[in-house]
Order: structure tokens, then C-alpha cells, then sequence
């Protein structure tokens, strides 16, 4: 009697499984703690800054520490996929964790949205239908710093990275756009503090200017180092090193320095300045461009359930593929791989008031895709 | 490769080295005196840089924030000797290193609790800021030479410590016999507490010092933990002169490495191929480095433990 009841139950929970679907679970993997917390905090208080906003009742987020390690993301997607059943993924901010969960989270026919991670393997011939970035391709604001350097008339550029895939990617970018001659390339080490070596270095090469992608703490580092060497070669990087939430730590050393971003609080139009409002207001501290791609990602996501059942995949996937929503960077479409072609700005430390932030100062690249398009074949 | 940068370079491997000693010293005497393995040591190297940050955010004072970062650390090193590592004395070495992995996770997450996620300011005083012009033309920042000179009183400081006074007797008669030094009714433990103050200290006091040029951030300590264990296992574990030496050997082969292998490879090979493997050899030159004297002493350069 008992096993017949147990059975009719599950029956019933299995009948009532498809009524519940009706909205949309996410599952939000992303980086709580440990070195690097504040870029996932940010795209989580972004995202759900624009799901609380929108105020409604068919959104369900999971949100899970993935503690910056591939292993953890994994099982954390694990986890999602088989016992959350979630519909959407979205959150993982650095990209040799999206390597590792994406391509899995794509093949069960999940949907993943990146608000940060942009590897070029996910972009070119690894590209999935189900996989959406609403940030950039990695190699693009690195592009944009070599279109700015050929703008602003740099012949001898030195440029550096940290040795591993992304700061290789970095380097590639800038290369593809720098049309001038190279005074010097270098790789340091990931996670690297000391950069006297690097700047004595870039003292004796007789550089007109320096690039440099060296993300978190490394670039705070490598700033204030570079301010107190009494070098005045003037110095190029990409927003990473210049988001809201370091510009404080590194101060007075990054004050005039110019910087390459999709995003800024100062891009004029309506969603943007309200954004920017009401992230103040809920959160007490200015948005970084990280807070700007989750609220974009939230967005993008409401604006496909709005067309479309997420249970329909093919109708879904074309309400995503609209990107029918505004986002706080104005004009926003996807390419032929799913991949944002948008504006990358040129941008200024400024300080307002007691505050270190940016101010756009032009446009380097101008409805900017990537290359690796081409060989994404869906 | 001109002189002058060659020069410059000798002076950041210099700086590189007394910083790491500086670091080394306190986990070189703990381990040497306690035989404990304290994994949180760099957690006292951040708790110092925060201390440093936050006292110089309020005050506006380096040498405030110098004085805090040395008291904080110091103090919630006595406080975590008497509270955790005191029951670890007589463990193995694997008890001691989960307990003390298990505080550098307490210690990185109570920071960002008390501090938030986002990296703190602290920043090198004026007057210590910019470059100065030294014989031959190097232009090489003030804030790195006052860091070479700090450190090197540091280590005098350490020596004469070490050498002419009583608590320096006790601390060398432990690291050769702790029970006889019992027997002989030094109060052990408060040697122990004190050995371990003094060794979270210097930790806190170079992460305030190398925080000014650094980003302040959790888990600022670890990567530095690894140096400076490097040091110790070349320098011989307890001898503090062994730490010297080889925290300058260490400094200076990170530094020159980077610098002069890449060039090396430029002779015979492609620039951007020469730069990469060029980096990644130098990354592992100090390993190297290790490995080599490991195989000429087995103790490290200064150790007397088999």
C-alpha cells in the first residue's frame, strides 16, 4: 500500500514537473571568493539588479561560488544541470573555467550565457548555437588598444602580458590592429607583483609607448610601480585594469591613463543612466563594466522569454539571436557566432570629487565583431 | 644589454631578496625551532599589508601604518600560537599543514568579511616617492633603495638578536635540543609564543612594506609563501644567515633570469618564440636553482638537520 502511494506520488510530482517549467531557472556559476571575488560579485549584482528590477515571477536564479577553480565550476554545473534542472547558465567570469563548463552545459542543450568569458575557442570553430556572449571576445579590447595606438600615432610600442592563454590572446589582438614597430614584447609571470625588471626593461628600449594587459591585482601592481619608476612613456590598456572596482587601489598612479572598453557610465542613453542610478542607490558604489555586462545578460535573457518558451529551444535561441532588449551600451547585435559586434571605446582615468573613474575620450573600433566568426560553422 | 640596465636590474634582484628575507626569517626560525610547517604565514604577510592599508587610510601616516602592520600581525600571531599551533607541536608534519591551510582559508575569508572583496590603497609616502639619480646614470626609485636598507637592517637586527642576547641563546638552544633547554627551566612555551610573535611580525612588516608598490588584496600572502619556503629549503631550515643568502640568490636569479634568458634566446632563435620560452624558463630558474643545491647539500647551504 505504502510502495503503491510512493509511486502514484512520484507519478503526480513527474505530471506536475512540466507546469512548474513554465518559467526559467538560471543557474548563475561565478566567482565569490578568493582572489578575483570582486568581478563576480559585480556581474551577480548586476544581473540580479535587472531581474529584481524587472520584478517578476517566471525568473528563478541559482547563484553558487565556483571559488575561481575549473574543478568546482564543473561540479557546480554538474549539480545545476542534474539536480537543479536548470534551464539557462550564466556567471563564469574567467576563461579557463568557461572552457571547462561550457562546452559540456551546450551539449546537454542547455543555453549558456557569458557575461564575461570570451575564449577564442568558443568563438571560432567551437562556437555552439546555445552559447551566447554578451560581453566580448576576448581578443577585442586588445584590438581596440592597437587601433587607438595607430590613431594616436604610436610607432614603438612595448607591449606585455602574463604567460598564459588570455595574455597571449592579449598580445595576438594588439598586434592585429598596431600597424607601428614593436620596441619590445614580454611575458611575465601569472600572477606576478613585481615588476621592477619589466620597467627597467621598458626604460632601456627607448619605447613611444607601452601596452600592457596584466588583469586584477597584477595591474595595480605594475601601475604604481611604473607611476614611482619616473618613466613618463605614456601607458595603454584594456578596461581590466581600470574597472570601478581597482581604479581606488591603484589611485593617483593611473590618473590620465587611457584604457579600451565596450562599456562606460558615462555612454549616453536612458538604460544607461538609470543603471548607473539605481546601482548606486542599491549598492552604494559605482557600476564596473563587469556590473554592466550581468545587467546586460539579465536582460538579454527577459527579453527572449518574453518572445518565446524556453521548453521551444529553436524559437528561444532566435529570441536570443534578436538581442531585442536595450542595453546600457546602446546599440548591441550579435554576429553570425553569437559573439557581440559593438563600439570599443577609448577611455581616461578622471577623478570626480574623491572618486578614480573613466571618462570616454573617442571610439577605437566602431561595430567591431571578431575573426574568429569566420570559422564558426553552426 | 647596457650596463646601466644590467645595474638596475642587480639592485631589483637585491630589493626582490631582502624582502623575501625578511619574509623567510620567521617561518626559517619557526620551523627550525618549533620544526613546526606554518602554511599561514603568508596570511600574516596580508594581515600586515591590511593593517598598513587601513591605519594609513585614516591617518595619512606610512610610519603609523609601519608600526600597526608590525603590532597587528604580530599580535594575532602570538593569539593563533596560543589558541591552534601550541596543539601542534607534537603532531606530525601533515596535522600541522592541514591546520595551518585550514587558518590561511580562515584568515582570507574573515579579511574580505571585515574588508570587502575590492583591493585597499596604500601608497609609498611623498617623501620616499620617485626616482633618484645614483653614480653612472641609474635612475632607480627611492622607495626601493629605503626597502634594500630596511632590509638589511632587518637582518643586522636579527643577527645581533640571534648572537648577544639571552632570548637569541634560548632560541638556538631550542632548535638543537628543546627538551634539555625545558629541563633546564626556560618556560618553553613562552619561548615559543615569543619565537612565533617575532616571526609574524617581520611577515606582517614586509606585506606592509611591499604592499605600498603591491596591490593590498586577499591572498596577497600565498604566492610570497612559496618563495620564501624556497628560500628556507636553499638556505637550510633554522639558519638565519642560510636565509640570507639564499633569499638574495633567490632575488637575484628571479630578476636576472627574466631578464637575461629571453635575451639569450634572442641569439639563436625567432623574438616572439625566444620571449616565450625565454619567460618560461626563467620562471622555473629558481626551482632550478633549488633542485641544484639540493643535490650539492641535501640540508640547504647553512642546515644542520639530516
Amino acid at each position: 500500500m505504502k510502495l503503491k502511494a510512493l509511486a502514484l506520488a512520484s507519478c503526480m510530482a513527474a505530471l506536475a514537473a512540466p507546469a512548474m517549467a513554465e518559467g526559467v531557472k538560471v543557474g548563475m556559476i561565478t566567482t565569490l571568493s578568493g582572489g578575483g571575488a570582486g568581478l563576480g560579485i559585480d556581474v551577480r549584482d548586476g544581473f540580479m539588479l535587472a531581474v529584481n528590477q524587472a520584478d517578476r515571477k517566471d525568473i528563478e536564479v541559482v547563484i553558487e561560488d565556483d571559488q575561481r577553480k575549473p574543478d568546482i565550476a564543473v561540479q557546480l554545473a554538474d549539480k545545476m544541470i542534474q539536480s537543479e534542472k536548470v534551464d539557462v547558465l550564466t556567471g563564469i567570469i574567467w576563461s579557463n573555467l568557461a572552457m571547462a563548463v561550457v562546452p559540456a552545459a551546450v551539449a546537454q542543450g542547455k543555453f549558456y550565457l557569458s557575461p564575461n568569458a570570451g575564449p577564442s575557442q568558443l568563438a571560432g570553430k567551437g562556437c555552439n548555437p546555445n552559447y551566447f556572449n554578451v560581453a566580448w571576445q576576448n581578443d577585442n579590447l586588445h584590438e581596440a588598444g592597437g587601433a587607438y595606438a595607430n590613431t594616436a600615432g604610436y610607432k614603438n610600442s612595448f607591449i606585455l602580458a602574463p604567460n598564459y592563454p588570455a595574455g597571449q590572446d592579449a598580445l595576438t589582438g594588439y598586434k592585429r590592429m598596431y600597424e607601428g614597430e614593436l620596441a619590445g614584447e614580454l611575458f611575465t609571470k601569472l600572477g606576478q607583483t613585481d615588476y621592477a625588471s619589466e620597467i627597467a626593461q621598458i626604460r632601456a628600449s627607448g619605447a613611444d609607448s607601452v601596452y600592457f594587459f596584466l588583469p586584477g591585482g597584477m595591474g595595480i601592481s605594475f601601475l604604481k610601480q611604473y607611476a614611482d619608476s619616473g618613466l613618463d612613456i605614456p601607458v595603454v590598456g584594456p578596461a581590466f585594469s581600470f574597472d570601478q572596482g581597482i581604479l581606488q587601489a591603484v589611485g593617483d598612479a593611473a590618473m590620465g591613463v587611457v584604457n579600451t572598453s565596450q562599456w562606460n557610465k558615462d555612454i549616453d542613453n536612458p538604460t544607461n543612466a538609470q543603471f548607473v542610478k539605481t546601482f548606486q542607490e542599491a549598492y552604494g558604489r559605482l557600476p564596473s563594466l563587469y556590473a554592466s555586462q550581468g545587467f546586460d545578460t539579465a536582460n538579454l535573457l527577459m527579453s527572449a522569454m518574453d518572445v518565446a518558451d524556453i521548453n521551444d529551444a529553436v524559437a528561444f535561441r532566435a529570441a536570443l539571436q534578436a538581442a531585442d532588449f536595450d542595453s546600457t551600451r546602446g546599440a548591441f547585435k550579435f554576429g553570425s557566432n553569437n559573439h557581440p559586434v559593438q563600439d570599443i571605446f577609448v577611455r581616461e582615468v578622471i577623478k570626480e570629487g574623491d572618486v578614480f573613474t573613466n571618462k570616454i575620450i573617442g571610439t577605437a573600433l566602431s561595430g567591431h565583431g571578431d575573426v574568429y566568426a569566420a570559422d564558426c560553422k553552426f | 644589454m647596457s650596463m646601466i640596465l644590467l645595474a638596475e636590474q642587480v639592485l631589483n634582484g637585491l630589493q626582490l631578496g631582502v624582502m623575501l628575507f625578511v619574509m623567510a626569517a620567521g617561518l626559517t626560525l619557526v620551523f627550525g625551532v618549533m620544526g613546526l610547517i606554518n602554511l599561514a604565514h603568508g596570511s600574516l604577510f596580508m594581515i600586515g599589508a591590511f593593517a598598513a592599508a587601513a591605519v594609513a587610510g585614516a591617518t595619512g601616516s606610512f610610519l603609523l601604518a609601519l608600526a600597526a602592520a608590525l603590532a597587528a600581525s604580530a599580535a594575532v600571531g602570538a593569539l593563533v600560537e596560543v589558541v591552534v599551533i601550541r596543539r601542534l607541536y607534537n603532531r606530525d608534519h601533515l596535522d600541522q599543514v592541514l591546520a595551518t591551510f585550514a587558518l590561511i582559508l580562515i584568515f582570507s575569508e574573515g579579511t574580505r568579511w571585515l574588508f570587502g572583496s575590492f583591493p585597499l590603497f596604500l601608497n609609498i609616502p611623498p617623501y620616499l616617492a620617485g626616482p633618484v639619480s645614483l653614480p653612472g646614470g641609474i635612475e632607480y626609485p627611492m622607495y626601493r633603495l629605503t626597502l634594500i636598507a630596511v632590509g638589511l637592517l632587518i637582518a643586522l637586527g636579527l643577527f645581533l638578536l640571534i648572537s648577544r642576547t639571552r632570548l637569541g641563546i634560548q632560541i638556538r638552544a631550542g632548535e638543537n635540543d628543546r627538551e634539555m633547554i625545558a629541563a633546564l627551566g626556560v618556560d618553553i612555551s613562552r619561548l615559543y609564543t615569543i619565537v612565533f610573535a617575532i616571526g609574524a611580525g617581520l611577515a606582517g612588516l614586509a606585506g606592509a612594506l611591499v604592499g605600498a608598490i603591491q596591490s593590498v588584496q586577499v591572498g596577497m600572502g600565498e604566492p610570497v609563501l612559496i618563495l620564501a619556503f624556497v628560500v628556507i629549503v636553499i638556505g637550510g631550515i633554522g639558519s638565519i644567515k642560510g636565509a640570507l643568502i639564499a633569499a638574495l640568490l633567490v632575488g637575484l636569479t628571479d630578476t636576472l633570469g627574466g631578464v637575461l634568458l629571453p635575451a639569450l634566446f634572442k641569439q639563436f632563435m625567432e623574438a616572439s618564440a625566444a620571449t616565450s620560452v625565454g619567460s618560461s624558463l626563467a620562471s622555473m630558474a629558481i626551482y632550478i636553482l633549488m633542485a641544484v643545491v639540493l643535490i650539492w647539500r641535501p640540508t640547504g647551504l647553512f642546515g644542520a638537520r639530516g
